[in-house]
């Protein structure tokens, strides 16, 4: 009895059973915010189409062209339709599948020498015109955390399964993970 | 006065020279007479290469050097592992400093117990070491263009290939007690991006690790100090360096990183998507591009071979552009995903000879020509090329890459 009462807890516990702390909310608010396709962790706030345009000049243009076209960075507009020719332009209009990319990635990652400046308000507006310069929203669409995850990109269906091993003789006898 | 103390054997003999009244040695005969007994240089705290080697990562100018890559000269590595000095870089928002003793990594989403873990809680658990290669799934991209890059650092040289130490991810994730229904987890840096990735539960649980070490030491920070995740035989990027966020939810979050980038566009327009994984493939790294055989006679061909799915089983040598192909020697141990070094004597006899390696790993799969993934894949999938390298060597002796 002894014996068993010393045993049970012990194949209980993991090997680190005690090591850590709870992740406090202001722990995990702290972290980056990681946005869902379902639009799940968008905060609250709205851009406008007009509120974006202004926000472009003053904190994009300088890499993307003053009309999204390109320079230090990249193009955001453009490309519908090249995906299946021998010169494909891939871009947020042409290429990306969920228009919360965009906002995930703006918010984490843009301006590029200022990550993390924009506040909510402005990501949307951002997002907002970024889709409008593409044609996918109209120039009175305001995006928030529910007309965002609406949005349907063009490029929505466009991505498939990786079957690889799709090569070579050896092929067929490839465990499949 | 204090004495001054002779420090080589130069003094020593210019002293002597000098108090026995005859003439002082010249400079030249003192350096011929220099190297048997002169003092080198005095311990050190933290090493050094030798001055004479200069072997250094390849990386483009850019206006944004915080973003990019940076090669392995592979060409001037011997045996299996690269130094951490010498270890190819991606980064997207440049290297951050991270103060150990500040870092946390915290589980959360999709958990019963939320779980934030320091640096020191991480270091005192049950430690897992793998050698293994880690490979950029833009490595190669180069070769999917007609004209191929002209060396192998340039063209192979986003892999490389280190000891890694660190704690097993299933007993973490273990103890934040993952939910029913969980089959994600969104891995994110502390970078200034914050660059994050999706990668499957069950990769998770089945081989992932969350790497401290490497080769010996601490993480080198381009590599993500203090803390990397290690996904065995998957992509680098997935690979979070910095990581300080491990959320588990239901879905993957279709982060930039694995949609607009990390995708693989086919021919119909089509991209495949959460291709992680690294197929077998292998290069020459004596002779390559831009090396020059210096005559006739015979030499150690080698290179490299690796596979994210396991072992190298065999490697084959072709010197006459893909006709005949014989086995080469493999060193072992030949570790899972991990770079083994192969060899086969060589004769060069003054004749144009055409030369590649090809790999088999311990699957089967056989690492294809750039040919036959091109008739599959077409040239725009920019990621997870693995076809043969080919090389030549003209009459003259010289190494460069060919046309195709």
């Amino acid at each position: 009895m002894v014996a068993l009462w010393g045993a049970v807890p012990l194949a209980a516990q993991s090997p680190l059973s005690g090591v850590g702390r709870t992740a406090t909310p202001e722990e995990i608010r702290g972290l980056g915010l990681a946005i869902g396709p379902d639009g799940s962790g968008l905060p609250e706030g709205s851009g406008t189409v007009a509120a974006g345009r202004e926000l472009f000049a003053t904190h994009c243009s300088r890499c993307h062209g003053p009309k999204g076209e390109g320079e230090v960075g990249p193009a955001l507009l453009g490309g519908q339709g090249t995906l299946a020719t021998a010169k494909p332009f891939k871009t947020v209009g042409s290429f990306w599948p969920y228009a919360t990319t965009l906002w995930d990635y703006i918010n984490r990652a843009m301006p590029f020498d200022k990550p993390g400046l924009l506040k909510p308000p402005e990501v949307y507006a951002a997002v907002a015109f970024i889709l409008n310069l593409n044609g996918i929203i109209g120039d009175g669409a305001v995006m928030d955390a529910s007309s965002l995850p609406k949005v349907k990109m063009p490029n929505r269906d466009g991505f498939v399964a990786d079957t690889r091993p799709d090569v070579g003789p050896g092929a067929p006898s490839r465990p499949q993970p | 006065m204090k004495p001054s103390f002779p420090t080589s054997r130069r003094d020593i003999l210019r002293m002597g020279a000098a108090a026995m009244g005859g003439t002082l040695l010249s400079e030249q005969e003192a350096l011929a007479l220099d190297t048997p007994g002169t003092l080198g240089a005095p311990l050190g705290p933290y090493g050094d290469r030798s001055p004479f080697e200069k072997a250094v990562r390849w990386r483009r100018e850019s206006k944004t050097p915080e973003t990019g890559s940076s090669f392995t000269p592979l060409q001037d590595s011997v045996g299996t592992l690269t130094p951490s000095s010498l270890h190819y870089e991606r980064h997207h928002s440049g290297i951050p400093t991270i103060d150990p003793a500040r870092h946390r990594l915290v589980i959360h989403g999709m958990v019963d117990r939320p779980l934030s873990l320091s640096m020191a809680d991480i270091r005192r658990l049950p430690s897992v070491t793998r050698t293994m290669v880690l490979e950029c799934g833009g490595n190669s991209a180069s070769e999917w263009a007609a004209t191929t890059a002209p060396d192998v650092q340039r063209s192979f040289g986003l892999a490389s290939c280190s000891e890694w130490t660190g704690v097993s991810l299933p007993l973490l994730l273990a103890e934040a007690r993952v939910r029913p229904g969980a089959s994600w987890v969104i891995a994110e840096g502390a970078d200034a991006c914050r660059m994050e990735r999706s990668i499957p539960l069950a990769k998770a649980l089945d081989d992932a690790f969350l790497a401290y070490g490497q080769n010996g030491e601490a993480l080198r920070p381009a590599q993500g100090y203090p803390l990397r995740l290690r996904l065995p035989g998957w992509e680098g990027n997935a690979n979070v360096k910095w990581l300080h966020s491990l959320k588990l939810t239901d879905q993957p979050y279709m982060a930039r990183d694995e949609t607009s980038k990390y995708s693989d566009l086919m021919p119909d327009g089509k991209a495949r998507i959460f291709s992680y994984r690294m197929e077998a493939k292998s290069v020459i790294t004596f002779p390559s591009g831009g090396q020059t055989v210096p005559g006739p006679g015979v030499y150690e061909l080698t290179g490299l071979a690796w596979s994210g799915l396991g072992r190298i089983e065999r490697v084959e040598i072709t010197t006459d552009g893909g006709k005949t192909w014989t086995n080469a020697k493999l060193q072992e141990p030949r570790l899972p995903i991990a770079f083994t070094r192969f060899r086969l004597p060589w004769r060069f006899d003054g004749r144009e000879a055409v030369i590649a390696s090809r790999a088999t790993d311990e699957t089967g799969y056989l690492q294809p020509s750039r040919e036959a993934l091109v008739a599959v894949r077409g040239t725009n999938s920019v990621y997870h090329f693995n076809g043969m390298k080919f090389w030549r060597v003209r009459a003259d002796g010289a190494v460069s890459n060919v046309e195709v």
